[in-house]
């Protein structure tokens, strides 16, 4: 049987009842929808315009850092006019206006860039699809869901725009800097910079909780008939190995800041330590409390955080992988068991990012056997998909190139970060440039990629339509060569002694350095902008082409890449309710290049025939 | 293709949607108070001796909250079971108790508990003043018992003004009983009753006292959990309140009539959180009342 021509047939019947039936104004259809689908492209529409702005936040940063001191031409009086003389004086930026684009560049990035973006938009979008799901379980949450993200993004934004600009704490908002920031005279209660960091993030918190509830509650209650769980699509596991992280180690941020909240405006001492003194004044405080606390507390939620940052990038590549190199992934049982195992580990190696706290030897013994264990299962996954590479027919369509850059870029980002993990080297490292580069490399080339590599893949299912495989083009290969170009130098830079909250870039120090060295970094600092500006430019295709081939696209089919799973069986775009009879999965996720049959992919629907083999879980040895 | 699950059980979890969701739910709430109570422990293990105070709640008032709490988890058992059995007016009953305790539960904290806190009154007396004061503290007994100093006096504020008026040099205070017999262990604390400040008179001079206020959150760290953790708690008291009130309401009548076995499972859902609600209390009693 084809399934593909049979499905389409129907969902032209489907339209039209459809248009007869409800007939949605544009506000219930575009804005307070309740359908998955509108919801994933809300999240991927936001997330991507907020990942565009963290980016040019780094941009102005990187003019700081190439050209200290001078005069930003043009821009640089426009923002001066337009955020006060406090954020770019006469063309020129202020350290704090520095400070604040460090710590809301970290913050946009995260948490109204990337876990938008690859978690709640494609996590929104495919995984009812592939699991063969009407919706998610609870439409209206989902809405609060995405809801309570955008109002929390605005509030994010509006403190650019308050007295004093906007948190300078940096994204990890170590008390007690953080509690007694922005406040004093000239700054409001609650509208300054830092106040409204944390009601933000209170609203952004509220939002993936609402998320992951829905996310497991639709994989575990809404699976279709015979879609059992070792027949998910390696994306639908990641992204419910994310979805615990969120749920779990959320909240124990969200209680941290609620503490920092009660600290600013309620004058407790939750991180404020006995005799604290500022500016030589001792601060009118009963004191007792613990700065050390909040970065427990903060690092409970950072370290999953960076799981949550990356398996979804993972499950993306997965699935283009096994697309693209039209045979089964290698050691699909692994893999889950490895993203089970990375999202369990992931809650127990914290207190890595506090070294220099001088936790004692016992507790740093603990957490660095915990971080070696964890690059175990890493590799596991890294290892499944260059092993699936091997011996397939590759397709280099272009999100399999983005998919095929991320494996060495996640590798470079995950091998850097072994010396971090040992507390002796971290003790060198900690906070340059090195530790920039290492984590730039997972969540910049490695997410960022595989988030582009899912966009041009899943396109068509959004839209009917492909995205331009020559401009698409013209976005990778730019986009690989400045990546590497920008993040690079910053390992070098890091291992010089460059420390990553220079506001001068170094200039000060580099004397010092050719002392000792006979080298320094900060002659990197203007090639490396150079590349971020360049990059920036790159996005440009990318940005048209997006938006071009929305209308003017190559029409296609409802299963362009000649892929398994279920998704590919609804129209494109999926009509509200997605299928038009409820799928039945009767094989695993990644049914390629069987032998014996006319196409070399079956796909999940398709039944197995009855001189067929059992229907089988993805095969695990070499010689497929 | 409609959701489906959303009343009735899917066979192979054998959970129907919302029961999932609230569990889920619930397992990131025990992080969020989680977060608070590890707080909690980490503060109190990081204070000086004599600063984590004992025995400044009212307990036989906390345990009467603690009685209406529980009472309210068995109604609301209740009433799921009456609609169960298809008694509409029995639920109705039932439902109105547990929102009565719920509603009884906060007046009793907003209206008696925390203005009563808010009217007492601390000073944390100067180490080198400890020695001027001793009358009222009693640390060389404490010291010869092996048992941590008393760095604070508290009572009743006489002089208000003091608070704000840099003129006036010296806090009046009515002294806890403690204050008045520091080597009596029967006058110390905790009391089981509550006992209040008594007519003897103290005057502690500003110049001895490293801070003094009501007992507000900024008073000490002690004070700041408590009423952070209360707060956040009697937050979801209220939530509880509104959700059953809503349930209660005609809407509940409606829902009933159309699918009875829906509402009863709203009222399942909203009872399992009701219960974790309660469940946080027990541990909030013990940790701030009684240890």
């Amino acid at each position: 049987m084809d399934a593909s021509s049979s499905v389409s047939h129907a969902a032209h019947d489907h339209h039209d009842t459809a248009h007869e039936h409800h007939e949605l104004g544009f506000f219930r259809k575009y804005v307070f929808s309740t359908d998955h689908k509108v919801i994933g492209l809300q999240y991927l529409i936001t997330g991507l315009i907020f990942l565009f702005l963290g980016f040019c936040l780094m941009m102005l940063m990187r003019w700081q850092l190439a050209y200290p001191g001078k005069e930003l031409p043009v821009i640089g009086n426009l923002i001066g006019r337009m955020l006060g003389p406090g954020s770019m004086n006469n063309g020129v930026m202020t350290p704090e206006f520095y400070n604040s684009l460090g710590a809301m560049h970290g913050t946009i990035m995260i948490f109204l860039g990337i876990v938008p973006v690859a978690f709640a938009a494609f996590g929104n979008f495919v995984v009812p699809l592939q699991i063969g799901a009407p919706d998610m379980t609870f439409p209206k949450v989902n809405m609060a869901s995405y809801q309570a993200f955008f109002v929390g993004g605005m509030i994010m934004l509006i403190s650019f725009f308050v007295p004093g600009g906007a948190a300078k704490g940096g994204w990890t908002s170590y008390t007690p800097l953080a509690d007694i920031a922005d406040k004093g005279p000239g700054y409001d209660v609650i509208f300054n910079g830092q106040t409204l960091w944390l009601i933000g993030f209170i609203l952004l918190i509220t939002s993936s909780l609402l998320g992951a509830i829905n996310f497991i509650a639709t994989i575990i209650q809404l699976r279709a008939k015979g879609m059992t769980w070792m027949r998910l699509p390696f994306f639908v596991w990641a992204q419910f190995v994310t979805a615990f992280l969120l749920l779990l180690a959320f909240p124990p941020l969200e209680s941290a800041i609620v503490m920092q909240l009660m600290d600013r405006v309620a004058g407790t001492s939750f991180f404020l330590p006995t005799g604290l003194v500022v500016n030589g004044t001792a601060v009118s405080i009963s004191g007792g409390g613990s700065p050390l606390l909040w970065q427990h507390l903060f690092w409970f939620l950072g370290h999953p955080e960076v799981y949550v940052l990356i398996l979804p990038g993972m499950g993306i590549v997965a699935e283009v992988i096994a697309n693209n190199t039209r045979k089964p992934l290698w050691g699909y049982k692994s893999l889950v068991l490895a993203a089970l195992v990375l999202g369990f580990l992931s809650f127990i190696v914290w207190a890595h990012h506090m070294w220099l706290t001088g936790m004692g030897t016992a507790v740093s013994a603990f957490f660095q056997t915990t971080t070696m264990i964890i690059s175990i299962p890493s590799v596991i996954i890294l290892s499944a998909f260059f092993i699936s590479l091997w011996g397939g027919s590759i397709r280099f369509t272009v999100p399999m190139l983005f998919a095929t850059a991320f494996l060495p870029m996640f590798g470079i980002g995950g091998l850097t970060g072994i010396p971090l993990a040992f507390n002796s080297a971290d003790l060198y490292l900690h906070d340059t440039y090195y530790v920039i580069a290492h984590f730039h490399y997972i969540v910049a080339p490695g997410t960022i990629f595989a988030v582009f590599a899912g966009i041009y893949y899943w396109f068509p299912k959004a839209t009917g339509r492909k995205m331009n495989d020559f401009w698409g083009k013209v976005h990778f290969w730019p986009s690989l060569i400045c990546m590497n170009a920008i993040f690079l130098p910053m390992f070098l830079q890091g291992m010089l002694g460059m420390h990553r909250r220079w506001y001068d870039g170094g200039e000060g120090w580099t004397l010092a350095s050719e002392k000792v060295w006979g080298l320094s970094g900060f002659h990197w600092n203007l090639p490396i902008s150079i590349a971020a500006w360049t990059m920036g430019v790159a996005q440009i295709p990318f940005i048209i082409n997006f938006f071009w081939s929305i209308r003017h696209g190559q029409k296609v089919g409802i299963n362009p890449w000649e892929a398994t799973t279920l998704e590919w069986t609804a129209p494109s775009p999926p009509p509200h309710g997605n299928f038009l009879t409820p799928p039945v999965a009767y094989r695993g996720p990644y049914e390629y290049s069987l032998p014996g049959r006319a196409k070399d992919f079956t796909m999940q629907t398709e039944p197995v025939e009855p001189n067929e083999r059992a229907p089988h879980e993805p095969a695990m040895s070499l010689s497929h | 293709m409609e959701i489906p699950y959303t009343v009735t059980a899917r066979p192979d979890t054998g959970l129907w949607n919302a029961k999932v969701g609230i569990w889920l739910f619930l397992a990131s709430e025990v992080m969020l108070f989680g977060g608070l109570f590890s707080a909690y422990i980490f503060l109190r293990l990081d204070a000086e001796p004599g600063y984590w105070p004992h025995g400044l709640l009212n307990v036989p008032v906390g345990t009467g909250n603690t009685a209406i709490l529980i009472a309210s988890s068995v109604t609301v058992v209740l009433a799921w079971a009456a609609l169960k059995m298809r008694q509409f007016t029995r639920y109705k009953i039932y439902m109105g108790i547990t929102i009565l305790c719920g509603v009884a539960f906060l007046v009793v904290k907003l209206a008696y508990e925390w203005p009563q806190k808010f009217e007492h009154f601390g000073a944390y007396i100067k180490p080198s003043a400890l020695e001027k004061y001793e009358p009222y503290l009693g640390n060389k007994h404490l010291l010869s018992e092996g048992l941590p100093p008393r760095v604070e006096i508290t009572g009743h504020l006489h002089n208000h003004e003091a608070l704000h008026d840099a003129s006036i040099k010296d806090y009046e205070v009515g002294l806890d009983p403690i204050y008045t017999d520091p080597t009596n262990p029967k006058m110390d604390r905790p009391h089981f009753l509550y006992v209040p400040p008594t007519e003897k008179i103290a005057h502690i001079d500003k110049a001895d006292v490293d801070r003094a206020t009501m007992f507000l959150p900024t008073h000490n760290t002690y004070f700041a959990t408590y009423f952070t953790i209360t707060g956040l708690h009697g937050l979801h008291v209220l939530g509880g309140v509104i959700v059953f009130t809503y349930l209660w309401l005609p809407f509940g009548s409606r829902l009933y009539r159309q699918n009875p076995e829906h509402l009863a499972n709203r009222v399942e859902v909203a009872g399992l959180f009701w219960h974790f609600v309660d469940l946080v209390w027990i541990f909030v009693f013990p940790l701030f009342y009684l240890l």
